[in-house]
């Protein structure tokens, strides 16, 4: 308790760094498996190709990435970009089924009555598919935060700012403290982050909660 | 002859080469009236319908509305001159009851204030309180559900309603409540309703004209339900139509002259003495002479439930079910205020049944 005292603005300022090499990857695996999944909805062949193909992904060892991403992208080693772009890799591998899961979620009978109301292919996607598909969505997101946060302290072996530099430089130094502050401040990490997802679901699908119990005040 | 509104020539659909779903279908829809499509599963009469918005599109033929060939339309433009009513209500349940309501009226670039004035108009229109507009569909009850459906298409005031098994789903006593509803609406509105079902009853108590659909995709016959009731084209009709067609078709004949009988009333189902103490029938009415229940001339049965109602101005159909529904076969007839007017009685019905059948013979 006295180290993390003494080195609390260290630590936070890990926790920060960890933060944003946990968040990027999530943005941008969105970005990515929300178009392909909507891509991959055509028909079923390309659906279990693009499955398949995104799940592999998943199982490359997140070291290896981070050392051949490096000499793919023409970045240096203890560049963060490498952090992000191979844990969007792995935000992809678990979003894309995900949000296949979500836009099957959605009631096909919804998306006909938007259609018959005169909807445009686009604008049903952004107004009906996508809203209603946020609940299997977001299930999906938490899954990768947890990963995410997680994974990021393996980039700590290559001397990439993070809380997995507590691991390291706790092992090297023989300093058990040390390491179990990493563990504890990355068990909270999840923790935040899957209460903000938790809160920000709540916000965007405030119709999910709606009572099914029918309403008086009129009758039939 | 009405003016026609929705035109199909020679309409075929076939989907991947196989039987025709919709078989060389032509007929025309009049303007301002209700046409009901029905028939058993498997007939094409969902996708004819689903043919006039270009949901599905014909596979020859071509079908026009308002003399625009539909096909030439842009098919969201097309779908937003038609309001949509659905079997499973269809509402979006990320949006509240007055936004769904307003749905096609923003598509058409209405500013959301307007259309959310527009829509708590409507709300009004079906016959639900205002308190409702903030709700989400889920907090609805199935009926309520159907009447957002329907108020949701007449949003931007189409012309034209296709309604596709709206209210299959809802129970029996909710589906004649949204039956009466919808007639109550045309009446003010004068749509052009083009309605699919496969109940044959709901065909005839609301169609203005019946489309009666064979499988196979074939238009067996389209006439006025009370035509296809007395004068089935075929057998396949003949068979559609039902064991009761003959009691069904009364509910075309207005039961105006049937004799109305006082009947002894009592206020309580138990019987005292200064009743006349049991030995024929009473019924049972509130202080204010409303019908409750029948009292047994047997001692100690309690209040009898009573049978369907025959209000002034209703059919045959319905006085003769008031009749042979009562626990005592006096078929209870109410005024306007729900207040006990006099009883019928079954034999009587008949008789006038008959009297009417013999003045169609004489006047054909």
């Amino acid at each position: 308790m006295g180290w993390f005292l003494a080195n609390s603005g260290h630590v936070f300022d890990l926790a920060g760094q960890h933060l944003v090499l946990a968040i990027l990857p999530m943005v941008f695996g969105l970005l990515i498996s929300i178009p392909l999944a909507q891509f991959a909805r055509q028909n079923s062949t390309l659906r279990s190709v693009v499955v398949t193909a995104t799940s592999l992904l998943y199982t490359i060892p997140s070291l290896a990435l981070f050392i051949i991403l490096p000499s793919i992208l023409a970045t240096r080693i203890l560049d963060p970009l490498n952090v992000v772009v191979a844990l969007t890799i792995y935000a992809v591998a678990l979003l894309v089924r995900a949000a296949l899961d979500a836009f099957d979620s959605v009631d096909d009978d919804l998306r006909q009555a938007a259609v018959a109301m005169g909807y445009k292919p686009a604008a049903r996607f952004v107004q009906i598919d996508l809203p209603l598909s946020l609940p299997v969505l977001f299930a999906g997101l938490r899954v990768v935060s947890v990963s995410n946060i997680s994974l990021v302290s393996v980039a700590a072996l290559l001397g990439i700012g993070n809380l997995g530099m507590l691991f390291t430089s706790g092992l090297q130094r023989d300093f058990v403290t040390e390491v179990v502050v990493g563990i504890i401040a990355i068990l909270v990490l999840a923790v935040v982050m899957d209460a903000v997802l938790v809160l920000l679901e709540r916000l965007l699908t405030p119709w999910s909660r709606a009572s099914t119990k029918p309403a008086g005040g009129a009758s039939a | 002859m009405a003016e026609a509104m929705i035109v199909f020539e020679n309409v075929t659909k076939r989907y991947q080469g196989g039987q025709p779903a919709v078989d060389a279908l032509s007929m025309s829809i009049d303007k301002g009236a209700i046409t009901v499509f029905v028939g058993p599963s498997g007939c094409g009469k969902t996708t004819s319908l689903r043919m006039i918005n270009r949901m599905v599109e014909p596979s020859s033929g071509t079908i026009t509305v308002a003399g625009r060939n539909v096909s030439q339309e842009p098919a969201a433009r097309l779908r937003r001159s038609m309001g949509y009513v659905m079997q499973s209500s269809g509402l979006m349940p990320h949006r509240s009851v007055l936004d769904n309501i307003a749905t096609v009226p923003r598509l058409n670039g209405v500013p959301k204030a307007a259309a959310r004035k527009r829509a708590a108009e409507l709300l009004d229109v079906v016959g639900l309180a205002p308190v409702l507009g903030k709700r989400y569909p889920s907090q609805l009850s199935g009926g309520q559900q159907q009447r957002v459906g329907v108020a949701r298409a007449l949003a931007a005031d189409p012309p034209v309603l296709l309604m596709d098994e709206p209210f299959s789903a809802v129970d029996p006593v909710v589906r004649d409540e949204l039956q009466q509803e919808l007639l109550r609406l045309q009446r003010e509105l004068a749509k052009t309703i083009v309605f699919v079902t496969h109940d044959i009853d709901e065909a005839t108590v609301l169609g203005d004209k019946v489309a009666v659909f064979a499988v196979g995709g074939k238009l067996a016959q389209y006439a006025a339900p009370e035509e296809i009731l007395r004068a089935p084209a075929n057998d396949f009709v003949a068979s559609f139509v039902g064991r009761d067609r003959g009691f069904r078709h009364l509910a075309f004949n207005a039961a105006d002259a049937v004799r109305l009988h006082p009947v002894k009333m009592v206020q309580s189902a138990e019987r005292t003495v200064a009743d006349g103490g049991p030995g024929e029938w009473a019924l049972v009415v509130d202080a204010d002479g409303r019908p409750l229940g029948w009292s047994s001339p047997r001692d100690g049965t309690g209040l009898v439930p009573g049978g369907s109602l025959f209000h002034r101005g209703d059919t045959l159909r319905r006085a003769l079910d008031a009749a042979l529904s009562s626990p005592s076969g006096l078929g209870v007839a109410v005024d306007d205020d729900g207040r006990v007017a006099g009883v019928l009685k079954a034999a009587e019905v008949l008789a006038l049944i008959e009297e009417t059948r013999q003045n169609r013979e004489e006047r054909p």
